[in-house]
């Protein structure tokens, strides 16, 4: 569904990404982790198309998003959260989740000006959405307050629910369980399966490994921009490479 | 009914004022909405005063065909300077919009033949009926309501709060961003229209900078979190130089003050829904 071949990102003299290959599978939940300034949210911003790569493809149901504007590739199928929460502040949570919704409604100015019935179906439908997405993310009774004044919990899952109501074929999610608490970190991996459950594909980055392991099919580890191992969970947490980039080498040599 | 009769002839200017500079005022909103910070209003208004009057005396078309003339021409200009110009952000846009506002006003000036130059454009037929005026500000109303409940209203308001986030739900922000514009430049243009086929003489001078401030004064004061605050804010501000006529030399002044008073204390400006609902919590809370 979405393949990355040899992606490259200069910052400067900084090489950021180097020769980066993955291939997210359709239906998967895919992690993608490693130490702070590996560089996964860049990744997720060159996927996304805020950034754009030196050298290598991106493809996305086998086309190119090189180019592409970030508007362009969203329509395409493709949503995602931040890992600082990027909601839309002056807006009520209704109103955050329906704009999640703008790439699926069509109508043009004559019937908005006119309010038609097309019109007023297709708000009510974004609407209906809207408010269901809102149920199953237990933020129903807030539905009329302004997203400001939410919790940080709060914030991540309205974030989710305005990813999903664009109805993406691929959710790219960036550390969704940062900040939260141990229940709430439950509570948020049953919602990420039933997520997956209801079709869509996941590409997560995250840095709790209890969480990736309980959920990820597969795993690609970041190191100083390169990938040091890619594969199945027990494999990564076996992976010599791994351990090294999280825990450091068993340098006894070197000690005095 | 004499005094109706009277009560007319002393404040139809006033009266008037109040619908043409809520047309003002809401043409900076449709920016601002968007988090658009474009001060070429008072150039639009203009624009669309010249083309309206150019276009009743010198081709003699009906009103309503200069009225028409008086929205294309600014949302044209708007459109010809609003591709180059909408990349910039914040300040330096400001700043761009500022200077289109100038090489208007020069531009005037200089085409002494057609505009008449320094000495303004006189004997324009007051074609401008008291309700023109306001069924104007109600179709502008009208029109502006449909869009804020419908995808584009919120499009603006997503652009307006995060820029990145709006773009990767699937918005185009720079179309929405030059849409606003545009819209904001027809709706300033017809503004400079009426206000033209009422004043029987229009000069240069009148939609330079301070203008450009006048209009933006009047969206802030009032807020630009619904539709209402740009009504109240032109409205306040068309009244206080009424109130406070004795001053009439400090009027400008007056104005700047309260800008600067509004953007300290009241950010949101006069009219912010969310603080009410913030009064109501908390008085509900009092009596609970």
């Amino acid at each position: 569904m979405l393949e990355l071949t040899g992606v490259c990102l200069r910052f400067g003299g900084l090489q950021v990404l180097q020769d980066v290959s993955l291939r997210v599978p359709k239906g998967a939940i895919y992690g993608l982790i490693g130490p702070n300034g590996a560089g996964k949210t860049t990744l997720f911003n060159l996927i996304t198309g805020l950034l754009q790569p030196d050298a290598g493809d991106i493809r996305f149901e086998q086309t190119s998003l090189l180019g592409r504007r970030p508007h362009q590739i969203a329509r395409t199928g493709l949503a995602r959260t931040f890992q600082n929460i990027r909601l839309f502040k002056d807006m009520t949570l209704l109103q955050n989740v329906v704009v999640g919704a703008h790439r699926h409604l069509g109508y043009g100015v004559l019937p908005m000006l006119l309010g038609t019935r097309g019109f007023r179906h297709q708000e009510a439908d974004a609407h209906r959405q809207a408010h269901e997405l809102l149920q199953w993310m237990k933020l129903d009774h807030k539905t009329h307050e302004l997203s400001d004044n939410l919790s940080y919990g709060e914030q991540r899952r309205l974030e989710l629910a305005r990813a999903l109501a664009s109805q993406p074929s691929l959710l790219l999610l960036d550390e969704p369980a940062a900040g939260m608490n141990t229940g709430e970190r439950a509570e948020l991996m049953r919602w990420i399966g039933e997520i997956r459950a209801r079709g869509y594909t996941i590409l997560m980055i995250e840095h709790d490994m209890h969480f990736v392991m309980g959920l990820c099919d597969h795993i690609t580890v970041l190191n100083f921009g390169k990938v040091i191992a890619s594969g199945a969970p027990a494999e990564i947490q076996r992976n010599p490479d791994v351990i090294e980039a999280y825990l450091g080498r068993d340098d006894e040599e070197g000690a005095p | 009914m004499d005094s109706l009769i009277t009560f007319w002839a002393i404040y139809s200017n006033v009266i008037l004022s109040l619908g043409i500079n809520a047309l003002l005022a809401l043409s900076i909103w449709l920016t601002l909405a968007c988090g658009v910070l474009s001060i070429a209003n008072a150039a639009f208004m203009g624009i669309g005063a010249y083309a309206a009057a150019l276009f009743t005396m010198k081709l003699g078309t009906p009103f309503l065909v200069s009225l028409a003339a008086g929205m294309l021409f600014p949302a044209l200009a708007a459109l010809v300077i609003g591709l180059p110009v909408i990349r910039l952000s914040g300040i330096y846009l400001a700043m761009a919009t500022l200077a289109f506002g100038e090489v208007i006003r020069v531009l005037i000036l200089n085409t002494p033949t057609l505009t008449g130059g320094a000495r303004g454009l006189n004997g324009i037929p007051q074609l401008t009926e008291w309700w023109h005026v306001f069924l104007a500000l109600a179709i502008v109303l009208a029109v502006l309501w449909r869009m804020r409940r419908a995808r584009i209203g919120r499009a603006f308001d997503a652009i307006r709060s995060d820029e990145t986030a709006a773009s990767l739900m699937g918005i185009n922000v720079s179309a929405h961003e030059l849409l606003a514009l545009v819209l904001g430049a027809a709706i300033a243009g017809l503004a400079g229209a009426l206000d033209a086929h009422l004043t029987f003489f229009i000069g240069p001078n009148e939609y330079g900078f301070s203008r450009a401030v006048h209009i933006l004064t009047m969206a802030i004061l009032g807020g630009i979190t619904s539709l209402v605050g740009p009504v109240v804010g032109s409205t306040i501000i068309t009244l206080l130089p009424e109130l406070f006529s004795e001053f009439i030399d400090f009027s400008l002044i007056i104005n700047g003050v309260v800008l600067v008073v509004i953007v300290l204390f009241l950010p949101q400006g006069v009219w912010d829904p969310a603080r009410f609902a913030r009064w109501r919590r908390q008085g509900g809370q009092r009596h609970a």
